[in-house]
């Protein structure tokens, strides 16, 4: 509790200075279906980017489409939305 | 902020919006093709909590959030202010809210939004209900949907009033742009924002964005379920320019509401056989709402005149009063 801060010492009303700062809060261990992507099927058309609720997908250095799986919090919709069926669900485990 | 090899999304991951969120899916979208010279008035809701929980901001724009009702008013004193000092020079503003803040508590500040002409973009997001505090009924809930404060049981059968046609209500105010969307289709989404903020005055978009939640239903389903409202016909989507229907999304295959009611809890007790009646009044709201035609949506007494401007009171920009 000691490093919290206290109300002496928040920023007046509240204002957030660093605009996107809540890249830093990791939502990925939310998930517990993760999604896979097979590169034979990919067609790199970005429908799954497109409809990412969390914006997890992103292009890699192979101009394939990649899950950021520090944010994805697994809820399917790129795997129901892909229209080549490149992505599938598979269970989380360690 | 940056991060390496990634970037930067207007509106950044890391909230913590449901997974499936289909408001986080088109607030994204509104703010791809609103692009960065924008500035945001927030309402209470969904959106402004998930998005910045506090020290956090998901928002790479300015970004205000004030009270539940005044995310119209807070724009337009933005819009004002701007104007008077005489930096408003490529800078868009929009405002957004939930179901709530616009049609239930938010109507009388967006109301004197529409009223007085401001250069503002007002986007809805109806996931029809305060799913934010435990899924209770707004006015922008559907006949029929099950919440907790119009619950389903053997004395009742959910939501008895019927969905407040927000639209109309802004086409009423005489507003030069009025649309509907759904993050299903993100182009179309997208290309009603970029018209919309080249538009002079006010405007308004309305999108239905499903809540996994609130609604019920598998995370994965939220674009199929919002497909399914258009397609079925339960959720119209048109575009109403000066008054006058443009254009209307007609569904290739039109299907029985049966198809958009299944899947979802929050209708689960339609199908219990005392209340078989309540599915056909639905599918009889759809045939209703897939009638409209293309055309005048004028009702009477609103005039085509154009706006009267009092030039006395356009104040000079602040540089020119200075020197």
């Amino acid at each position: 509790m000691a490093d919290l801060p206290t109300w002496k010492t928040i920023n007046h009303a509240c204002l957030v200075f660093t605009p996107g700062n809540t890249v830093e809060y990791l939502t990925g261990d939310w998930r517990s279906m993760r999604p896979e992507r097979t590169d034979e099927k990919c067609v790199k058309c970005g429908e799954c980017w497109m409809y990412c609720p969390d914006a997890a997908i992103y292009i890699d250095e192979n101009g394939y489409y990649a899950v950021d799986y520090d944010y994805c919090k697994g809820c399917g919709i790129c795997a129901k939305e892909c229209p080549h069926g490149a992505i599938v669900m598979v269970e989380e485990c360690e | 902020m940056e991060r390496e090899g990634r970037i930067i999304n207007l509106m950044e991951p890391g909230h913590t919006g449901c997974a499936g969120c289909g408001q986080a899916i088109a607030a994204r979208l509104v703010m791809k093709a609103a692009g960065p010279k924008v500035i945001v008035a927030n309402a209470t809701g969904c959106l402004e909590v998930y998005t910045t929980t506090y020290p956090r901001s998901s928002w790479e724009v300015p970004w205000i959030h004030s009270l539940f009702e005044n995310a119209a008013s807070v724009a337009s004193g933005m819009e004002a202010c701007l104007k008077a000092m005489g930096k408003y020079d490529g800078i868009k503003i929009i405002a957004q809210a939930g179901d709530g803040g616009t049609a239930d508590i938010g109507i009388g500040c967006l109301s004197g939004m529409f009223e007085r002409r401001h250069d503002i973009l007002y986007v809805c997001y109806d996931n029809e209900g305060y799913m934010n505090t435990g899924y209770q009924r707004s006015s922008l809930t559907p006949f029929a949907a099950r919440t907790t404060t119009s619950p389903s049981g053997t004395l009742s059968w959910g939501n008895v009033t019927r969905k407040k046609n927000m639209p109309l209500i802004a086409v009423a105010h005489g507003v030069p742009y009025v649309a509907t969307a759904t993050p299903a289709e993100p182009r179309d989404l997208m290309r009603k924002v970029q018209k919309a903020l080249e538009i002079e005055g006010s405007k308004y978009l309305h999108i239905l964005v499903p809540c996994v939640p609130g609604w019920g239903y598998e995370s994965e389903e939220t674009l199929e379920l919002a497909r399914l409202a258009v397609e079925t016909g339960l959720f119209p989507i048109f575009e109403i320019e000066n008054g006058v229907v443009t254009k209307i999304r007609r569904p290739k295959e039109r299907k029985p509401v049966e198809a958009y009611l299944r899947p979802q809890k929050r209708f689960a007790h339609l199908f219990q056989q005392e209340n078989e009646q309540l599915v056909a009044e639905m599918q009889q709201l759809a045939d209703e709402n897939l009638a409209i035609e293309e055309g005048p949506a004028r009702l009477f007494g609103m005039s085509s005149l154009p706006e009267m401007k009092n030039e006395e009171l356009d104040l000079p920009p602040k540089a020119e009063t200075e020197g």
